[in-house]
């Protein structure tokens, strides 16, 4: 395609064409209405010039007969610029005037009349007339009429100005048009430029902003932002394709390690045996990470909207501390649930139970120990004793609260906590803090809340439980009237 | 324990179909595999089975059309859902087309076992659930709620009755931590930690401690059965 080619192809263009077409019309309108309302103001002209003439000559003809309008008529006829003047028997014989010819017929039809007619001594071509014939009592006939010269050549001149501005518009027209075409083609062509150089690889690069904060600049904005955002998910998918790699790579390199070791070594069947069920726990662990992981994907992809209904947070919340207390005795912790009726979102009960139940995982697992480490070992030891005799060395906390229009469930511990700079990181995919990772897990607990929490229109933070970490879920509550509630304490039987 | 069962597997997997039923037959039960959605729908409307293990993703006709073909010619045989997908509205999608159960996959043959062990009991009779659950001395009034052990009353917390009231209605059938998670708690999803175990032992703590039979057994690798270990 050729430059022009290409320029002329641009919408800029064909919307300048687009305005010239219709300003040419818009003026070529203007000027013919002017053109026509001066031709009738001169042709008014003319008529009225005409009677006054003819009706100062038929005064003559009445005061002094023929003659006398003889004598006026040839002495007006002979002024310059004189009208036109014609004094004829009624048989057409012409008695006085300054008119050479007239078309057949003409005198024989009374009234006003455009004319064709030649002057005498004028040897140029026939001109045109406007005329009023009237019949003298006596039945001589007297022309009086005046040279349309004026109206022709005004005429004239308005043709000619209507070729000339449109010849003018049209240039100016298609000049701007090109300007403007090819200032935005540049812009546009570079745009397509950096979009291709960030196709082919330049991830770094963005559309140029020219500042004018005009429409190709928002878009340019626009796009950058979106293309800021895809190098945000591109990172974040690599690094937890990474992770992934490190952390379904290791537990299926052990299990590998364990099926070549009962292979090649000679073993008793029970050794065997528990090599098989270590493997099948393996294995099973590498199901939960995978799980979680797809779980994860499917609540960061925004999952099913259409399963969530609107629930009791409050209820959830009951179901899993009751879920987990038991468990949180064992571990000599004291298992708090602080969550009031009529707490309600809309929400899918197993997701949020879920995120709640890997917060209180943590909590007993990670928030358990009491800050007991730092104390001097001496006293270290008789609180622990202490501890120990009371089988309550921790606290954790499941609290739901509504605070203005959002739902906020809470799961607090009084552990050692999460320094400030890791707690953004935390809640990343496989993210786990030294000193957890000799524990099991997977470190996919946080992100999984997280993502619910996302799907929630909600988010999740971290805070300063002090002593201890404080993880917040803060989701909307539910509109009044949004739905049906569903039972969130359950425990129906379903099978059996 | 149980009688045998029929059981139709339906699966286009061969290695995993030839591994189901060779897995059920030594467990004592008779299993036939179909290959296809067209297939299975044929055998399990002419065959008497127990249960049928239904894959979601078969050839020539899906799993869920599969089982809502057989519904709708009032074929009420229990339909265990196998499946690779595995969330929660996947498992949601899968009961509303008419399945009784929904196990995704890859699964512990124990799991689906004792799945599959209670949904054909539940087809031998569903209705005749008595009001008292009776299991070597300990009995369950389903009316009074009231638990008893050779006459002596045991008090119960809410959730201890709906676990112990699920066992004994279950009572010489294995059943899985997960299973207990669904039935009890109503969620399905991984607790990670065994929250599951715990419960029991404290179960298991107020109706065996003392006495010298055990009920409320471990069944290793699988899950927990209450039976009168006397028989």
């Amino acid at each position: 395609m050729t430059a022009l080619g290409k320029l002329i192809r641009t919408t800029a263009f064909k919307l300048s064409v687009a305005y010239l077409l219709i300003s040419a019309i818009g003026a070529g309108a203007v000027l013919a209405w002017v053109a026509w309302s001066v031709q009738k103001l001169i042709d008014e002209q003319i008529a009225s010039t005409v009677e006054a003439e003819i009706a100062g000559l038929s005064d003559q003809y009445a005061q002094g007969g023929v003659r006398s309008l003889v004598d006026v008529v040839e002495r007006r006829a002979r002024q310059p610029g004189a009208s036109l003047y014609l004094v004829t028997t009624f048989a057409g014989e012409t008695i006085a005037g300054n008119v050479a010819s007239l078309p057949p017929g003409v005198l024989q039809r009374p009234g006003v009349v455009e004319t064709s007619y030649q002057r005498i001594g004028d040897q140029e071509a026939r001109r045109r007339a406007l005329a009023r014939i009237f019949v003298l009592p006596g039945r001589f006939r007297l022309l009086v009429g005046r040279d349309l010269e004026d109206r022709e050549s005004l005429r004239g001149v308005m043709v000619r100005a209507l070729a000339t501005s449109l010849l003018w518009l049209t240039a100016i027209g298609t000049i701007g048009g090109i300007f403007v075409a090819s200032r935005v083609l540049r812009r546009v062509d570079a745009m397509n430029a950096s979009a291709q150089r960030i196709m082919s690889g330049d991830l770094a690069g963005r559309l140029p902003v020219s500042g004018s904060n005009d429409e190709l600049d928002r878009l340019a904005q626009n796009l950058n932002a979106m293309l800021d955002r895809i190098v945000v998910l591109m990172n974040g998918l690599k690094e937890v394709s990474d992770n992934i790699a490190h952390d379904l790579k290791t537990p299926l390199t052990r299990l590998r390690n364990r099926a070549e070791e009962a292979l090649r070594v000679e073993m008793s069947p029970q050794t065997d045996r528990a090599t098989l069920e270590a493997m099948i726990d393996d294995s099973d662990n590498l199901i939960r990470i995978f799980n979680a992981l797809l779980m994860i994907a499917r609540a960061e992809a925004g999952g099913d909207r259409q399963m969530m209904q609107v629930i009791d947070a409050g209820a959830v919340a009951r179901d899993i501390g009751e879920l987990y207390e038991p468990t949180a005795e064992e571990a000599g912790v004291a298992l708090d649930v602080d969550a009031g009726d009529g707490l309600l979102i809309v929400g899918n009960r197993e997701l949020i139970g879920q995120a709640i139940a890997n917060l209180v995982d943590n909590a007993l697992k990670y928030g358990a120990q009491p800050a007991l480490l730092a104390i001097a070992a001496p006293v270290a030891q008789d609180i622990a004793q202490d501890s120990a005799q009371n089988r309550i060395a921790s606290r954790v906390r499941i609290a739901v609260m509504r605070r203005g229009a959002q739902i906020e469930i809470e799961v607090a511990d009084r552990g050692l906590g999460i320094a400030p700079v890791d707690r953004q990181r935390v809640t990343g995919r496989f993210v786990r803090l030294e000193g957890s990772r000799s524990r099991p897990g997977s470190g996919l607990g946080l992100s999984l809340a997280a993502a619910v929490a996302q799907l929630h229109q909600g988010d999740m933070r971290l805070e300063d439980n002090m002593p201890g970490l404080r993880v917040v879920i803060s989701v909307p509550a539910a509109m009044e009237f949004q739905g049906p509630t569903a039972t969130a304490s359950s425990g129906q039987v379903v099978n059996g | 324990m149980l009688d045998s069962m029929r059981i139709l597997i339906i699966e286009d997997d061969r290695d995993a179909a030839a591994y189901l039923v060779k897995a059920f037959r030594e467990a004592g039960h008779l299993a036939d595999h179909a290959a296809d959605g067209l297939q299975g729908y044929a055998m399990a409307g002419d065959g008497d089975y127990d249960v049928l293990i239904v894959d979601r993703m078969l050839p020539k006709l899906d799993g869920l059309s599969l089982i809502g073909g057989l519904r709708e010619q009032k074929i009420e045989t229990p339909v265990l859902i196998l499946s690779a997908l595995g969330q929660v509205d996947d498992r949601v999608k899968g009961l509303r087309a008419g399945g009784d159960d929904y196990l995704a996959k890859p699964y512990a043959f124990s799991e689906l076992l004792a799945r599959v062990e209670v949904l054909a009991r539940r087809r031998g009779g569903a209705s005749s659930d008595p009001t008292i659950y009776r299991i070597g001395g300990l009995e369950l009034d389903r009316l009074s709620h009231k638990l008893t052990r050779n006459g002596k009353e045991i008090v119960l917390q809410p959730r201890e009755y709906r676990l112990l009231e699920y066992l004994m209605k279950h009572a010489g059938q294995v059943v899985t931590r997960t299973m207990l998670l669904e039935n009890v708690w109503d969620y399905h999803f991984d607790p990670q930690t065994n929250v599951i175990d715990v419960h029991i032992s404290r179960l298991r703590s107020k109706i065996d401690k003392g006495f010298d039979v055990q009920l409320l057994h471990t069944i290793r690798g699988a899950g927990y059965m209450i039976r009168d270990g006397a028989r």
